[in-house]
């Protein structure tokens, strides 16, 4: 994958967060609409096991819940990239250490 | 689909968290051995565009809505074990930083839409696609994929509520189903939406496994 591919879906990830985020349904899931339904979604309610830090996709300490949504949505999508291809490329050096090139017994190779 | 902490049973979440970090560390081991690397930035933009697209639910029927899941999508762009890894960071960004999904479901939340979503949704679109490569047979085996993914992720986390005695099965198997067949819908909309645009612009990023030579 060349650079300028990757700025592009990764710019396209982001406008997603930036542009959309604030328009997504308002509804309940489908999880939490069958919850509801069927009595159980007090369960949920409780205390969750750690705090989050951005908890419902809203940065926490702006008024406006729009822009909280596109600031959460945008920090999410930066942080996911990041640890994917910080994952991705220890997962390969790993193995390099090993003495194998992934590349020569792999199957494939993306351009 | 995220479950929340407090709807499963210890004696269920706890063997959900060990299947779940089991299969993780399956797939990282496969993409340590078959991903080139230049794939890495791959994995990187879509974990990015999964996460920013789950934010975005769409209206379905009912007062209900969905949103893309995106275990077939990565897939079919990195192969199953990519794909299965990817989704898991998504599902940890979301539960660690944004609340979404419980730490305690997180292994069963895992097991659903990354083991299931993912890496078993590669195998019925490579069960469909076959050694194809026709533009038509990848759409349509991405389609049913991505179907057939939501809907078996939306069954298996109906029978651990049901494990777990938060709903009986006879309610959550039906109801859960039949809101994600919908939901299914779109997910396979949108991730043929997104492959279909893969394969005009650049069909090599489409993950070729051996024997499919495109």
């Amino acid at each position: 994958m060349k650079l300028r591919d990757m700025l592009i879906g990764l710019g396209a990830a982001l406008l997603l967060a930036l542009v959309l985020s604030p328009f997504a349904s308002p509804w309940p899931d489908g999880l939490e609409k069958i919850a509801g339904d069927h009595g159980f979604l007090y369960r949920g309610g409780g205390k969750p096991v750690i705090a989050a830090p951005i908890p419902d996709y809203a940065w926490p300490g702006i008024q406006s819940g729009r822009t909280a949504t596109r600031i959460a949505g945008v920090a999410g999508t930066v942080i996911a990239f990041g640890l994917a291809c910080g994952i991705g490329a220890m997962a390969r050096r790993k193995k390099a250490k090993q003495g194998k090139a992934a590349d020569t017994q792999g199957n494939i190779n993306h351009g | 689909m995220h479950i929340p902490d407090g709807f499963l049973a210890a004696r269920v979440w706890g063997p959900l968290w060990i299947l779940g970090v089991g299969g993780i560390w399956c797939c990282l081991r496969q993409v340590g051995r078959s991903l080139g690397e230049r794939a890495v930035p791959l994995m990187g933009v879509m974990a990015a565009f999964v996460f920013a697209a789950q934010m975005l639910n769409f209206p379905v029927a009912g007062g209900t809505s969905g949103h893309l899941l995106g275990g077939v999508l990565a897939a079919v762009l990195l192969g199953p074990w990519a794909g299965g890894v990817v989704i898991s960071i998504v599902l940890v960004v979301q539960c660690l930083i944004f609340q979404d999904g419980g730490l305690t479901a997180l292994g069963a939340n895992i097991v659903n839409m990354s083991l299931i979503g993912s890496v078993l949704g590669y195998g019925f679109y490579a069960a469909v696609r076959g050694g194809s490569s026709g533009r038509g047979r990848i759409l349509t085996a991405t389609a049913v994929a991505a179907w057939c993914s939501v809907v078996l992720a939306s069954a298996a986390c109906a029978c651990e509520l049901a494990l777990s005695g938060t709903s009986p099965l006879r309610v959550a198997l039906p109801a859960m189903v039949a809101v994600h067949a919908l939901i299914g819908i779109g997910e396979a909309i949108i991730t043929c939406l997104v492959i279909s645009f893969v394969l005009k612009v650049r069909p090599d990023l489409v993950y070729r496994s051996e024997g499919i030579r495109t």
